[in-house]
């Protein structure tokens, strides 16, 4: 894995993040590099951290040690930063939440242009030139005005996306992107983010659907403990899984598939 | 209602407070109605007067606060013992008596009840047994320059709502450009007088010399500019028990009884024998001529003579006199209502947010001033900062009307504000800050519109709400909807009418309102095209 990504600079490089809710350590040392271009899946069991990792990326949530640097762009250890650096930080990265949060009183079309006219001052003519562009890439041009009740789960997601590509980030965060999609809306999911990432995008997805993960990722962290505790390319991770926590994790998705879902 | 909530505005604003308020539990703990009919052999005479009056009229006994004391209780004792009945007293409002007499709430009012034309067409009036003269009062810096209601041009002339001397400011308003304030009471027109409030006072002489011995630095000019006449009122259903009772007063000035109840409160002078004089030659055929006899002893400059009531047309005639008024009240109801509404508005998104973003301090602060408002009636909020800060800031009526009730509605709004500021999710606020939106942005671009919606609904009802609530600014002598409803009604002696215009004019302000609202609501929740 370094010897794969070693020619450039990573855009996510963690080293030792630790993270303390009350008396629980979230997190408890996370080291993770991800390179330019890559899509990684971040696996794992529900309460392993995943979660609360791509919180602490995104600026949400303060952590209490290690070093965090996206893009060049370093969070320091202890609180949320400065306005501005964290201004600086949430540039450079991009989120999609499991239940997308998209502004419940915009138009899809001003979801994606709300960060372009207030944070980077782009003039709202041409913002909204760029949100119809965005839409119509993500599939989703034809619901530019409708608000997001009127929305489905597939087409919020894209608007999400949309939204969080706008600034274009070069690394885009997304929480379970597909927890909520069925297998043909999952398929045209993973062909987009390839193509984000053949455009250079860097992506890292928390996900607890190996077939995602197999498919579309170059490679597959997993996380347990609030600690990373295996990590290669997909074929290897779950193809012949080493850490128990993998494969309690893999044993469960067949149970609730009934057996097999391999594809 | 309105009645009652004036009636608390009084006790809380400490006129006569302690009477009010006892007189008030006597009420309430004695038998509930009076007899409409005339009472039977054994039973009480229950009469019905304004114990906020005050001395000399009817007030607490000092010593015995369960008794009321007063020429008008001396009269009340009188007739009651010559007909043979115990005299039992029934608070009520000033302006209230006529209907209150109407309906049956005690058989006889008296309690300076001045006789009126309108009067005489809806009740039963007694013959006027006391002369009174209006007066004009001033400040004693003004005496030189303020005789007469000439002098007044332009000037705020102060009395109490529904009397005469109201009727003579209206006319010497539209005639002579006097602006006339009314007030619920006798007492609050000579202490604006004195603090610069008002620059006259028109009262009956009775009241500005009560008001001398209790205000320094006024002057009350001896011209009369009206006289008028003191009389009971009943029921006209009690026109026999009325002419029963006007043989004991007239009974009661021949052999002096009245003479010596007046002599006993300072109250006789040399108009009384000659109106006295006057009574009794008209009433010389006795009771069957009575009642048109008296009508003619009565008139005074004052109160023109006017024949009674006519039924229909004479009620067609006063609401066409009193529309005008009524629409200009309701003019000042709705400027009133909004501009309270924008303040409460300002001040209740400055809470709120305040509330759910500042500091300990600030948050102490601001949820003490909450709690503070919601937790002390509107009504003592509004005579404090018009009477009682009135040593520091004399605020015009108008101005404290609107911050008092912009300031108490601004306490409702921040809970409405706070309650939709929570309850916008917060991972709507958590996608606008990973977007890099700074927390003003949040604030003002995302959790506020949202807010906003959640807060219309409860918003709509509160403006509502402020709507007819600002009809408790008329204790600060704004004349707005309900106030001016009310003086229509002791005007002309009856409910119904001002009533229902009252009510239409209300509902004609409030449900378009509602009716915006829902529209607006509608369109943020539905589909877009």
């Amino acid at each position: 894995m370094e010897g794969a990504h070693a020619m450039n600079l990573p855009v996510l490089d963690a080293r030792g993040i630790t993270l303390r809710r009350g008396s629980r350590d979230v997190l408890r040392g996370v080291d993770l590099h991800i390179g330019r271009g890559e899509l990684v899946a971040l696996m794992g069991l529900s309460g392993g951290g995943k979660t609360t990792f791509l919180r602490a990326v995104a600026g949400l949530e303060a952590f209490d040690a290690g070093t965090l640097s996206v893009d060049g762009v370093n969070l320091v250890a202890g609180r949320l930063p400065a306005p501005d650096v964290l201004k600086a930080r949430r540039r450079k990265v991009g989120m999609v939440f499991q239940f997308h949060h998209l502004f419940e009183h915009l138009t899809a079309a001003h979801n994606v242009c709300l960060a372009l006219v207030h944070v980077h001052r782009v003039p709202r003519h041409e913002a909204e030139r760029r949100a119809l562009a965005l839409l119509d890439q993500m599939g989703v041009g034809a619901r530019a005005r409708a608000l997001p009740r009127e929305l489905s789960g597939g087409e919020a997601q894209r608007v999400a996306i949309a939204r969080a590509l706008a600034v274009d980030p070069p690394l885009l965060l997304m929480d379970e992107p597909t927890a909520s999609l069925d297998p043909a809306r999952r398929d045209e999911l993973g062909d987009t983010l390839e193509r984000l990432t053949r455009s250079g995008r860097t992506l890292l997805a928390a996900t607890h659907d190996d077939d995602f993960a197999r498919d579309y990722a170059d490679r597959v962290i997993v996380m347990a403990d609030g600690l990373v505790v295996e990590q290669g390319d997909p074929a290897g991770v779950l193809g012949s899984p080493q850490h128990p926590a993998t494969r309690q994790l893999l044993s469960q998705k067949k149970r609730s598939n009934g057996g097999g879902s391999d594809s | 209602m309105i009645h009652r909530r004036v009636r608390q505005a009084h006790s809380a604003s400490g006129t006569a407070c302690l009477g009010a308020m006892l007189a008030l539990v006597a009420a309430m703990v004695s038998p509930p109605r009076a007899m409409a009919q005339p009472p039977s052999p054994a039973a009480e005479l229950v009469w019905g007067g304004d114990a906020e009056g005050g001395s000399p009229y009817v007030e607490a006994d000092p010593r015995d606060p369960s008794r009321v004391v007063g020429f008008e209780a001396d009269v009340a004792a009188l007739i009651a013992a010559k007909l043979g009945l115990r005299p039992r007293f029934q608070p009520v409002q000033f302006a209230s008596i006529d209907a209150s007499v109407k309906r049956g709430d005690f058989v006889i009012g008296l309690s300076g009840i001045e006789d009126t034309p309108a009067r005489r067409a809806a009740l039963a009036v007694t013959v006027p047994y006391y002369e009174f003269r209006e007066v004009l009062t001033v400040r004693a810096a003004d005496a030189p320059r303020i005789r007469v209601l000439d002098d007044l041009r332009g000037r705020r002339v102060g009395t109490l709502g529904g009397t005469i001397a109201y009727e003579i400011l209206l006319d010497a308003q539209a005639a002579r450009g006097v602006v006339a304030v009314s007030y619920d009471d006798d007492v609050h027109p000579y202490s604006d007088l004195a603090l610069g409030r008002l620059d006259a006072v028109l009262l009956d002489h009775v009241l500005a010399d009560k008001a001398m011995r209790r205000e320094r630095g006024l002057v009350t000019h001896p011209e009369t500019v009206a006289v008028g006449h003191y009389v009971g009122v009943l029921d006209r259903t009690n026109a026999t028990l009325r002419d029963r009772i006007d043989a004991v007063l007239l009974d009661a000035m021949r052999d002096g009884t009245l003479e010596g109840i007046f002599r006993r409160w300072g109250l006789w002078n040399d108009d009384q024998p000659k109106l006295y004089a006057r009574v009794l030659t008209a009433a010389v055929p006795a009771a069957a001529g009575l009642a048109p006899a008296a009508q003619a002893a009565s008139r005074s400059e004052g109160a023109e003579a006017q024949p009674p009531a006519q039924g229909h047309t004479e009620t067609a005639a006063a609401v066409q006199r009193y529309l005008p008024a009524l629409f200009r009240a309701a003019l000042v109801t709705i400027v009133l209502s909004c501009l309270a509404m924008a303040l409460a508005v300002a001040m209740g998104v400055f809470i709120a947010s305040g509330r759910v973003y500042g500091g300990r301090v600030l948050r102490t602060v601001l949820t003490a001033y909450v709690e503070l408002t919601r937790g002390t009636p509107v009504l003592l909020q509004l005579f404090v900062l018009y009477y009682g800060l009135a040593e520091f800031i004399r605020l015009p009526a108008f101005v404290a009307a609107l911050i008092g009730l912009g300031l108490n509605y601004a306490a409702y709004e921040s809970e409405i504000y706070r309650g939709a500021l929570e309850a916008v999710p917060k991972g709507q606020l958590e996608a606008a800050r990973v977007l890099g939106l700074s927390e003003r942005q949040v604030f003002t671009l995302v959790r506020g519109p949202q807010a906003l919606r959640l807060a219309l609904a409860p918003m709509t009802n509160d403006f509502v709400a402020l709507l007819k609530d600002s009809s408790l600014v008329s204790v600060l002598t704004v004349v707005e909807l309900t106030k001016q409803t009310q003086i229509f009604a002791a005007n002309i002696g009856s409910w119904v009418v001002p009533g229902a215009l009252c009510a239409a004019m209300y509902l004609a302000m409030s449900l378009p309102l509602a009716r915006a609202a829902r529209r607006l609501e509608a369109k943020w929740k539905a589909p877009t095209p």
